[in-house]
């Protein structure tokens, strides 16, 4: 008897149960739907955002967003602190302002620079150290300015060429001072 | 490790490599995954594939010489990195940059935390299979680019700090064409937030994906922006202030996600924060020299000397010890990316390895930076 009355009670709470699963499936359902069409919706919504900034860029192509690789060298003028390589300006009577004193081969951090000196005789008969070469070693610079930054004369300036590659790394060794070049008058004092 | 690999081909586990040549970490990484179908038991990362000796380098460059080799260190933070350098030299030296060349030095160090987290933007939409907002991120950073390259002669290594200032005094257009970028740049945070921000597919992919808790933060000694999505307040402008960051008004962007959403959104945030410190600072310029007076051939005192500063990936620090030459006897740099990859491992376990790319995606590593 006490089996048969656990039964019925159990019954009475499943049947019970049942019905509230019941309303608790479709809420649930309900929410569900809402959610997984709310979502998409979202989605969508979203992503039409996104296409609609690109689409406006479509209409707009004179709202330039890529840059192109400077092909237009005529006109190209780079900013005058562009690191280009290190160059040694030279005036009209093929003079430079070096003076041989060493201190962008001291200054430079990767060695990349190596200056011959030689002793030239002066016209009032003294001995004078004079600058050779200035052998720079384009494949290890880094320019890092650090050279033209410690050059007490001015002697040296980075120039603007941007494009360097060549087939033979031997090119890359450059004599930066003009053969038969002399130092300008007034620079030592 | 040959045991365990025989071990793990028994047992249905499997190893795979990402890297060194993958896409998605952006760099000659090597991370050596093992997997269980497509969850990841456990993650090495395997360094060395551009290890180029920074530090021992150093130890034979003086002290104007060393700090050209840190921007090839973290190339995205680079002025950052050199300002570390000068700043350690100054502290040891015992002499301060003039007001004008400290201004100067935090502009460009914004407008460098800008123009790599408009970098960190781009590559986390290609990594997450977004290609078009690479190209509207590289628009802006073209203008930073122009104007730092306008300044300083590079774009990206740029080596403008010396120990009491910087090379050269600023270019005469520098005020003006910043103050047009940042209005620029201003007006365009909302269309980075319609491509991605508020894209739904996206947010699927990086919320509650790769979760960092504070503890592991902590232990595993993050830093930027990777720890402050955590929750921990670490930034070292606000912490350690230098150079006069503490007379600037700016939040400190912490948020307690900690997860790659966080990191996402503390990064949007920090771009904003950047413009605004732009902002205050570009009209008020101080008057004066550019560049303190420096002995010819620095030496610092006998000692050991530290300088802590913010990069964009967080904390990096330069420890110098010196015997009174006019070189380092010793020199190490703290550097942000190495303490954050090595939380990587523990923030990507039993996460799937599609996760793994945003994980690595917003915790923006540098490479060059892990190995030095």
């Amino acid at each position: 008897m006490e089996i048969f009355a656990a039964n019925q009670h159990d019954k009475y709470i499943i049947d019970n149960r049942h019905d509230d699963f019941r309303l608790a499936f479709l809420k649930e359902t309900i929410l569900f739907l809402k959610d997984y069409f709310g979502s998409i919706f979202t989605s969508v919504k979203s992503l039409l955002t996104g296409m609609k900034l690109t689409g406006y860029y479509f209409v707009h192509p004179k709202e330039i967003v890529t840059e192109e690789y400077p092909n237009n060298r005529e006109k190209l003028k780079m900013n005058e602190r562009f690191r280009g390589e290190v160059i040694m300006p030279h005036d009209d009577k093929n003079e430079h302002r070096c003076t041989g004193c060493q201190s962008c081969e001291i200054a430079c951090p990767n060695g990349s620079i190596k200056i011959v000196t030689k002793m030239e005789v002066q016209p009032d008969g003294k001995k004078k150290k004079q600058l050779d070469t200035w052998v720079y070693h384009f494949d290890m610079c880094t320019l890092c300015n650090m050279c033209v930054h410690a050059c007490p004369s001015d002697a040296i300036v980075m120039g603007q060429n941007f494009e360097h590659s060549v087939y033979d790394k031997k090119q890359l060794k450059k004599i930066l001072n003009k053969p038969d070049s002399k130092l300008m008058s007034g620079v030592e004092e | 490790m040959l045991i365990e690999e025989n071990h793990i081909a028994e047992s249905g586990e499997f190893i795979i490599n990402m890297g060194p040549q993958h896409p998605s970490t952006h760099g000659v990484l090597h991370l050596k995954i093992w997997l269980d179908g497509e969850t990841i038991l456990k993650i090495e990362p395997n360094l060395g594939y551009i290890h180029r000796s920074v530090e021992k380098i150093c130890e034979n460059l003086s002290y104007r010489q060393f700090s050209f080799l840190t921007s090839r260190m973290d190339y995205l933070s680079s002025h950052i990195n050199n300002e570390a350098c000068a700043l350690a030299v100054e502290k040891a030296i015992q002499i301060e940059a003039t007001p004008r060349a400290k201004a100067v030095r935090i502009l460009l160090a914004e407008l460098t935390r800008l123009a790599s987290h408009q970098l960190w933007w781009a590559a986390i939409g290609l990594d997450l299979g977004a290609v078009t907002p690479f190209f509207y991120a590289f628009r802006e950073r073209e203008l930073l680019n122009d104007i730092i390259e306008q300044t300083c002669g590079a774009r990206l290594t740029q080596n403008f700090i010396i120990p009491g200032g910087i090379m050269q005094d600023i270019h005469p257009d520098f005020q003006k064409r910043v103050k047009e970028a940042m209005q620029q740049i201003k007006s365009k945070f909302d269309e980075y937030d319609q491509l991605l921000t508020g894209n739904v597919i996206f947010q699927q992919r990086l919320k509650g994906v790769g979760y960092l808790s504070p503890e592991n933060a902590i232990s595993y000694g993050c830093s930027g922006p990777t720890a402050r999505a955590s929750g921990i307040s670490c930034d070292v402008r606000k912490k350690v202030p230098y150079e006069g960051y503490d007379q600037l008004q700016f939040n400190e962007i912490v948020r307690h996600e900690g997860d790659c959403w966080g990191r996402y959104l503390v990064r949007i945030a920090e771009m904003r924060e950047s413009v605004s410190i732009i902002e205050q600072l570009i009209d008020n310029i101080p008057d004066g020299d550019f560049q303190a007076k420096t002995k010819a051939v620095i030496k610092l005192p006998k000692g050991e000397f530290y300088q802590r500063v913010e990069t964009a990936r967080g904390d990096f620090g330069v420890y110098l010890v010196s015997d009174g030459g006019n070189t380092p006897y010793r020199c190490k740099f703290r550097s942000p990316n190495l303490s954050n990859l090595s939380a990587i491992p523990e923030i990507a376990q039993g996460s799937k390895i599609g996760d793994l790319v945003a994980i690595m995606a917003t915790v923006d590593l540098v490479i060059p930076d892990i190995d030095r």
